[in-house]
């Protein structure tokens, strides 16, 4: 008996429509919207969208399910309402909830606090960890004397 | 059908590696079967932008979630702890955090001191050699000299305290709680070819540097060098029985999907307290139809998971967020059974660092520190880099019905049964956690935290699987003897997390892999009476 190699499961269509875009772009300028005070963009910027476009990975059906869900409570698609409306609608669908808007949130957050304006407001350097990593004091071992003096605490048998 | 082996190891982890590693001195041939790949520091997530991400992703320490052609499903729906592990050459070491406790020789007495579970086999002193052994090999950082546990060397010195060590430990100090310098299998100075640790600060889904001691870069390149043959992508689907009741060796699926049947003079089970159970109960027979090594009817039984309540605090000044290794201090405060408690046992407290900010943001965002609109900014940069955690270890004792089985739908890609978990946790082990949580609560509070939150619900997973084939001297009531060996099957031998008779309440790598080395000294030592 033979088997063929292990096929990679499908995660969902990992490409979002023009509506669905539209739609996703007005939700994150609600979820994280564009800060003058902080120096940076909001997560409806167009690298930040793009970045999102193209990571989706296995959440792919869940943010589709979610973008329904919006689309629904919308009326259609958010982006068309006016900003009160707006509100309303990302109220209602925070109120909801879920798995498929965890997952979508999800998605928006991880690529919004890798984008190089982001990393730089929050005082961070715009770079992976490796190769250059990070400096970490080495703290004050006296700190331990007390421990010391309080003697052996584990139970002999 | 390949050539026969003398030993044929299934599981390239912790154990799997270690007992390569000694058995290696024998000049037999040995070969040992890895389900998953090499994995190369260059793909490890830290060298990206997208470091936070994946470990949501490809690199998440749930094979539910990563779904990579190495993983196989896992139904642990009816579990409240979710099962981490990682399925490639070095096992879950790839993407553990490298602490290095030992279980405390307490822990192998339980019956006797507490009056709970049972007694092990053998004790502190039998494993304390191997552990010394296991240190050097792996690399391990730490403080000689804590009164939480007897008297040890370790071969480096200790990971940095850093800013969050420091404050955790003035509060201990003020509080006149122990607390130690964890002991960390991450290389602090140069060890044996292995570069320091530079503070990548993402130490869980491999480490880029090659500090951490995972056992693809510390037993496997030396027991290779010295003969041993670690074939990857390579599933096994059971193990062959002959009709004297004797393992025959083991039959798997290879990188191209071709059956292949491995005979070996001797079959070490290596793949830890979920794979392990699953192959013996997928490998029925005649002589063994309720599944390989199973008269007791325990292969499976007694999972122990380590519930775990991770207790958040944030303060007003910056902490040290993602940077350094995740494990910083430890508290033995309260491990051992004190009769004033409502339960027995105990646990150890674990004092971790913080976040990356995308960890920040979901979490916060989750739970709603951290609101939508114009008030996000000025939050998240209030949580950032301004929290430490504590990890409540407990204790949970071995129950019957905390079990895998085989599911009766559920398959991984080649066709085999993949495994189901049930588990509760027991009331011990729940009044435990309350006294924990309650514990880590006041440490945020003196510590000064202006923000404390923990989840009962969604418990860290920290992907201690153990229990599952527990040694013992009974045959009715364990699965292997004192030294590993198969009651049932007398050339079949189980090394891994599945041969705990109790957990203790720490991570369990230091300990697995002494009792590894421990069984291959054993079975060196009995070479010519191995089968009597």
């Amino acid at each position: 008996m033979s088997k063929a190699a292990a096929p990679l499961p499908a995660w969902g269509d990992p490409i979002l429509s023009d509506a669905e875009k539209r739609s996703l772009a007005a939700l994150c300028a609600r979820m994280i919207p564009a800060s003058a005070e902080f120096k940076v963009p909001g997560a409806d910027d167009a690298l930040i969208q793009a970045d999102i476009a193209k990571s989706l990975d296995r959440d792919a059906a869940a943010v589709h399910r979610a973008l329904a869900q919006l689309e629904r409570i919308s009326g259609g698609s958010l982006a068309d309402l006016d900003i009160e409306k707006q509100e309303e609608s990302c109220a209602t669908l925070r109120a909801e909830g879920g798995a498929d808007l965890t997952a979508l949130g999800r998605i928006i957050l991880q690529c919004y606090y890798r984008d190089d304006r982001v990393m730089i407001s929050l005082g961070m350097e715009p770079r992976p960890p490796f190769p250059k990593g990070h400096t970490l004091p080495q703290g004050d071992w006296a700190l331990l004397d007390p421990v010391r003096k309080r003697g052996k605490i584990w139970r002999e048998v | 059908m390949t050539d026969p082996v003398d030993i044929l190891i299934i599981g390239s982890g912790a154990s799997g590696a270690a007992f390569a590693w000694s058995m290696a001195d024998t000049k037999m041939r040995i070969v040992c079967l890895e389900q998953g790949d090499w994995v190369k520091p260059t793909d490890y997530p830290a060298n990206g932008r997208d470091w936070e991400a994946r470990r949501y992703g490809d690199a998440d320490i749930m094979a539910n979630r990563r779904q990579l052609p190495a993983d196989y499903p896992i139904n642990d729906a009816n579990s409240i702890v979710k099962i981490a592990n990682f399925n490639a050459v070095g096992g879950g070491t790839v993407h553990y955090a490298a602490h290095f406790p030992r279980l405390h020789p307490s822990d192998f007495r339980v019956k006797s001191l507490d009056g709970v579970a049972d007694d092990w086999p053998i004790d502190y002193a039998v494993l304390e050699p191997f552990f010394a052994q296991n240190d050097q090999m792996m690399g391990v950082a730490g403080l000689a000299g804590d009164p939480g546990f007897p008297p040890h060397t370790m071969p480096m010195p200790p990971v940095p305290l850093g800013r969050s060590g420091t404050r955790a430990g003035e509060t201990m100090n003020r509080l006149g709680w122990h607390w130690w310098p964890s002991g960390a299998a991450i290389a602090t100075v140069e060890h044996d070819g292995r570069a320091p640790c530079i503070n990548l600060g993402h130490c869980l889904p491999g480490c880029a540097q090659g500090a951490k001691g995972s056992t693809d870069i510390t037993y496997w390149p030396v027991a290779i060098r010295a003969g041993v043959e670690l074939r990857t992508n390579c599933r096994v689907r059971e193990i062959t029985i002959g009709p004297d009741g004797m393992a025959t060796g083991a039959i798997y699926y290879d990188r191209d999907g071709r059956e292949v049947f491995q005979p070996a003079h001797v079959v070490v089970m290596a793949a830890n307290g979920i794979g392990t159970p699953r192959l013996l109960l997928n490998s029925k027979s005649d002589c063994f139809p309720n599944g390989l090594a199973n008269s007791s009817g325990l292969v499976g039984r007694n999972l122990m998971l380590h519930p775990w309540p991770i207790i958040h605090g944030w303060f007003d000044d910056e902490m040290d967020g993602q940077r350094g290794p995740l494990v910083s201090i430890w508290s033995k405060q309260f491990y051992e059974t004190d009769p004033a408690r409502d339960f027995v046992r105990g646990y150890m407290l674990q004092f971790g660092r913080g976040a990356g900010p995308v960890g920040e943001a979901m979490s916060g965002v989750e739970a709603g520190r951290i609101p939508w609109g114009a008030g996000h900014h000025a939050a998240m940069r209030r949580f950032a880099n301004h929290r430490f955690h504590v990890g409540v270890a407990c204790d949970d004792l071995p129950e019957a019905h905390n079990r895998i089985t085989l599911d009766p739908v559920l398959k991984d890609a080649h066709g085999i049964p993949a495994p189901r978990i049930d588990y509760t946790m027991s009331d011990n082990t729940a009044r435990m956690m309350e006294h924990g949580i309650a514990r880590a609560t006041e440490i945020m509070r003196a510590a000064g935290a202006h923000t404390i939150a923990c989840s009962r619900d969604v418990l860290n997973y920290p992907g201690h699987l153990l229990g599952t084939a527990r040694m013992g001297t009974d045959p009715a009531r364990s699965v292997v003897n004192a030294w590993g060996r198969s009651h049932d099957v007398k050339n079949l031998f189980v090394i891994d997390g599945s041969v705990f008779v109790t957990g203790g309440g720490l991570n369990p790598t230091s300990t697995i892999q002494a009792i590894a080395l421990y069984i291959a000294d054993q079975m060196k030592q009995r070479l010519d009476t191995l089968f009597e």
